[in-house]
């Protein structure tokens, strides 16, 4: 086996040293009775070019541009993504290495995560970022943890806005907590109606994702002023990171805490995983964020380096006292999104993001042009809501066929919207495809 | 020796990504522009995020530097104590980068996604397996995010026994990151510590466990490189009790073929395909850490679930007990797919040879270090084996300095002061991809630099000497942080 590099005389004279017979008698330690004499009922070993066969056959049987058109987005977003990203993040000394507990080894990681914090924290308008989380829903958990943590209440209400798959992540954290999940409903237009709020006491976090999952955009200074009325903390969450090129960032709309997804930032898709976690948060509440953190200092010489830090949050000092169980990241993911913000630069993503916007708006218009309604009038980014008309089931699969995957129906999330879907077009959709979408729908 | 790995060579400085470039430039080929532009309500629009111009040599001189500053697996030997940094396979790379994985959108419908579906249910399949348990899921995406998920099974087994439990049993050579899953899940956990061998005694667990006690975390083998030996009878003691034995999995490199984890008792696990099936680290991640659980703790998995129906495989939800969803989507796939590429191209007899040798090289560094450093349990030990710096105390040099020390020589350090049980320890696990060679070198690296320690300690105290930066002012880091730039 190639990843083995034992010949038979390196165990020979291994096992002579320590005085063993043979390797099974290594596990001496281990009782007879917790043994597996068995064998292992696995496949037998490929060799690398039989796996390549092996492993594309199950890859082409996979629904993805270019033969498929795919107009879904919903928390995961088909951008372009620069050769050079991927070449550069295939450099071994960042992809073997571990997360950089030995920093005088590790500068290459540590200064790469640093500047994915700034620039991470410059998107989103706060003040510190930390070095990522596992997703955008699990970002989200972990603020509103946090929130409760810094308020010292017990409840949290959640815009029903909020993606789907997002607010079952957060229940699952708050399930065994005894801490109160209350979900805000929504208005006609689209947006989140925060009106139950004057209502509630005791609320730790008001959370809303803007663009929301209906891809409109919250009036997030308005619902900001809100929670603030509350005494609550306004945690500000967001699947499509690329919106804040064009936006304006949930730091300037009074966002306490920010968590969400940034895979639209270099990330390929990958069904779903591995994603970025961003989290983000004001300087007063930077010793409650958990997960790793970056900060610059100096080495015995006066020369500038960077190191994991404010570490005495972690689990791994004050073991029970932790403010999470963290301790991996996604570290590789956000030196991608950090590679992609740099590659795309202020005003690359200004025009990228404009871009997505106009696409999606011209989508929107052929659609309404056709016929089809438009059932939420607040401004949206790069994804809507259409209302099709009640049938469209049939076409949907039909034009799965034509390799066509037109939007996600929303029946099963929001039982209400029976015939409606969500459409999301990017930069990646040209006019044609487009065009034959539209096409496609009417006839 | 041979001659030393350690070397110094040029290094390029970097300055920080917005210290460079200029306003106007760009590294991203920006797609055509095919449709008109459209009305923008400005009251929405920010200025845009502060972001410095680079052009795409800019962006990748920038990235190559910082590469050159780093250390990995692929550089050399990089022995962390339960970390399992072993060699990672480049084919896993190449297959997790089929533009039929990478462009897969996650909610496509299934009948568009059979090739994933197929791969995810095997790959649960092959650690079912492994671990002799009777199901697994995939998404937790982290070892402590499948610790998590294995305390909410744990939490939501006794709320439907309609049995309220407060405490969970943590043993003081368990992960780090175990009481805080614990406490997350709102229990409390109660320490208890091991017995003069290093592993626990069944005593020391019928004296505290009781009808509160929703269970005990064991990480087996232990962070001492310890297999716990009375495990069965823990359990056993557990069970009684209507507890439930979680078992961190973390270790598992030590045992492939060589225990069953379901067959000793275990009712829920975790592994970490980025430490036992050879997922790349990636610098502190994207890891992956399913969780494997016993048949009765299946209805509490997280949904969907991947099934298979007349050949043709589903996500199936309708699992009303399940603890939800603990991921948004199915997990890191893309670490999935190169834990599932190396698992097909080990084959069951290369597994349990890898646990072999990693144990067979871990003994092996432990036999021919005994003497230059501590040894405080001086037993046969699993994957890894831990020192002590006792016997360099007397020379006032500490477990730091001999592992910074080791950088000038070439190796990354191995993992130091874990476990807390051992005061100053040095926990060494070389992996089973380490070659003797490799190892014989890392062994007479660590006796010169004993050496050094008796005859010019400040050696020691000054390294390390050929890394891009000395000693880094971690204190200062922490007193007054600078996260942003």
């Amino acid at each position: 086996m190639i990843y083995l590099p034992h010949t038979h005389e390196d165990i020979f004279s291994m096992l002579q040293v320590l005085g063993v017979d043979n390797l099974d008698d290594l596990f001496s330690t281990v009782p007879e009775d917790c043994r597996f004499n068995g064998h292992l009922n696995l496949p037998e070993a490929l060799s690398e070019w039989e796996l390549n066969d092996h492993m594309s056959t199950l890859s082409h049987t996979m629904a993805v541009s270019p033969e498929y058109k795919v107009f879904l987005g919903a928390g995961s977003y088909e951008h372009f993504i620069p050769a050079s990203v991927s070449y550069l993040l295939g450099r071994s000394e960042f992809v073997t290495s571990y997360t950089p507990y030995q920093p005088e080894m590790s500068q290459g990681t540590l200064q790469a995560i640093y500047e994915y914090q700034t620039l991470a924290a410059r998107l989103l308008g706060m003040e510190v970022a930390t070095a990522s989380h596992y997703d955008g829903a699990t970002a989200l958990a972990e603020a509103l943890l946090m929130a409760v943590r810094i308020t010292k209440r017990k409840k949290i209400a959640i815009s029903s806005l909020i993606h789907p798959l997002y607010r079952r992540v957060v229940q699952t954290y708050f399930n065994p907590t005894g801490y109160e999940v209350v979900e805000l409903p929504y208005l006609n237009t689209g947006a989140t109606d925060a009106t139950g709020l004057d209502e509630m006491d005791d609320l730790a976090a008001v959370a809303i994702q803007s663009p929301n999952f209906f891809g409109c955009i919250e009036n997030l200074q308005a619902l900001g002023q809100k929670t603030h009325d509350t005494k609550a903390l306004f945690v500000v969450s967001f699947t499509e990171a690329l919106a804040y090129g064009l936006l304006k960032n949930p730091g300037s709309q009074g966002a306490d805490i920010v968590g969400g997804e940034g895979q639209s930032l270099g990330i390929p898709r990958s069904f779903g995983g591995p994603a970025l976690g961003m989290l983000a948060s004001g300087k007063k509440h930077m010793r409650s964020l958990p997960g790793r953190l970056v900060g610059k200092t100096k080495d015995l010489d006066g020369k500038t380096g960077f190191v994991l830090t404010l570490a005495t949050r972690e689990q791994h000092i004050r073991r029970e006292k932790a403010t999470s169980n963290i301790c991996t990241n996604n570290s590789l993911c956000a030196l991608a999104a950090a590679m992609y913000m740099a590659s795309v630069g202020g005003t690359g993503i200004r025009k990228l993001a404009r871009l997505n916007y106009d696409k999606a708006e011209y989508l929107k218009k052929e659609l309404k042009k056709a016929g089809f309604a438009i059932p939420f009038d607040r401004p949206t980014f790069n994804e809507f809501v259409v209302e099709f008309p009640s049938g469209f089931e049939a076409t949907h699969k039909h034009l799965l066929e034509k390799n066509i995957i037109a939007g996600l129906c929303l029946a099963p999330f929001y039982p209400e919207l029976a015939n409606h879907y969500l459409l999301c077009v990017t930069e990646t959709r040209s006019k044609n495809d487009m065009d034959a979408l539209v096409r496609e729908v009417k006839s | 020796m041979k001659e030393s790995l350690g070397t110094t060579g040029l290094l390029v400085n970097e300055p920080l990504l917005w210290e460079k470039g200029k306003k106007g430039r760009c590294g991203f080929s920006l797609p055509r522009r095919d449709v008109e532009p459209c009305f923008l309500d400005q009251e929405l629009t920010g200025e845009g995020p502060d972001f410095p111009d680079l052009s795409e040599v800019d962006v990748v001189r920038h990235y190559t530097r910082l590469a050159q500053w780093n250390f990995g697996v692929d550089t050399g030997m990089y022995p962390l104590g339960s970390c399992t940094m072993k060699y990672s396979p480049k084919t896993n790379e190449k297959q997790a980068s089929l533009p039929g994985f990478t462009g897969a959108h996650p909610l496509l419908p299934s009948s568009l996604s059979q090739g994933a579906l197929k791969m995810l249910f095997e790959f649960e399949q092959y650690l079912n397996e492994i671990t002799g348990m009777h199901a697994t899921t995939l998404q937790p995406a982290a070892g402590a995010h499948g610790e998590l998920t294995g305390m909410l099974i744990i939490h939501a087994f006794h709320k439907k026994q309609g049995s309220k439990r407060s405490k969970i049993i943590v043993p003081d050579t368990a992960h780090g990151t175990n009481p805080a899953s614990i406490s997350l899940c709102g229990f409390r956990p109660v320490p208890v510590t091991s017995n003069e061998q290093g592993i626990l005694s069944v005593e020391s667990i019928a004296e505290i466990m009781d009808p509160d006690t929703a269970g005990i975390m064991v990480t087996n083998p232990n962070t001492l490189g310890l297999f716990e030996e009375n495990i069965q009878n823990i359990a056993e003691i557990v069970h009684a009790k209507g507890g439930l034995v979680y078992c961190d999995g973390a270790n598992m490199n030590a045992v492939m073929g060589m225990v069953k984890m379901g067959d000793i008792g275990i009712d829920v696990m975790q592994l970490n395909l980025h430490k036992t099936f050879s997922t790349p680290h990636g610098g502190g991640g994207p890891g992956s850490g399913p969780v494997s659980v016993a048949k009765h703790l299946e209805p509490f998995l997280p949904v969907p679930r991947v099934v298979e129906e007349n050949g043709a495989y589903i996500l199936a939800q309708d699992y009303p007990d399940s603890i939800g969803k603990i991921s948004a989507f199915h997990g890191a796939f893309g670490v999935v797919i190169k834990a599932y590429s190396y698992i097909r191209r080990m084959g069951p007899e290369n597994l349990k040879k890898a646990s072999q040798l990693a144990v067979l090289n871990a003994n092996y560094i432990k036999e021919m270090l005994k003497g230059t450093l501590h040894l405080p349990y001086d037993r046969p030990c699993m994957h890894e084996c831990v020192f002590s710096d006792k016997h360099q105390a007397v020379q006032k040099v500490a477990t730091l300095d001999m592992a910074k020390r080791l950088m000038d020589y070439g190796f990354h350090p191995p993992t130091v002061y874990f476990p807390l049980v051992v005061p100053g320890a040095i926990m060494v696990e070389p992996t089973e991809t380490e070659s003797k060679e490799d190892i014989d070198q890392f062994i007479a690296a660590f006796k010169a630099i004993a050496n050094e320690a008796r005859e010019n300690p400040d050696l020691l105290h000054d390294a390390p000497k050929s890394c891009k930066v000395k000693r880094l002012d971690e204190v200062t880091a922490a007193r007054k942080p600078c996260l942003a730039g």
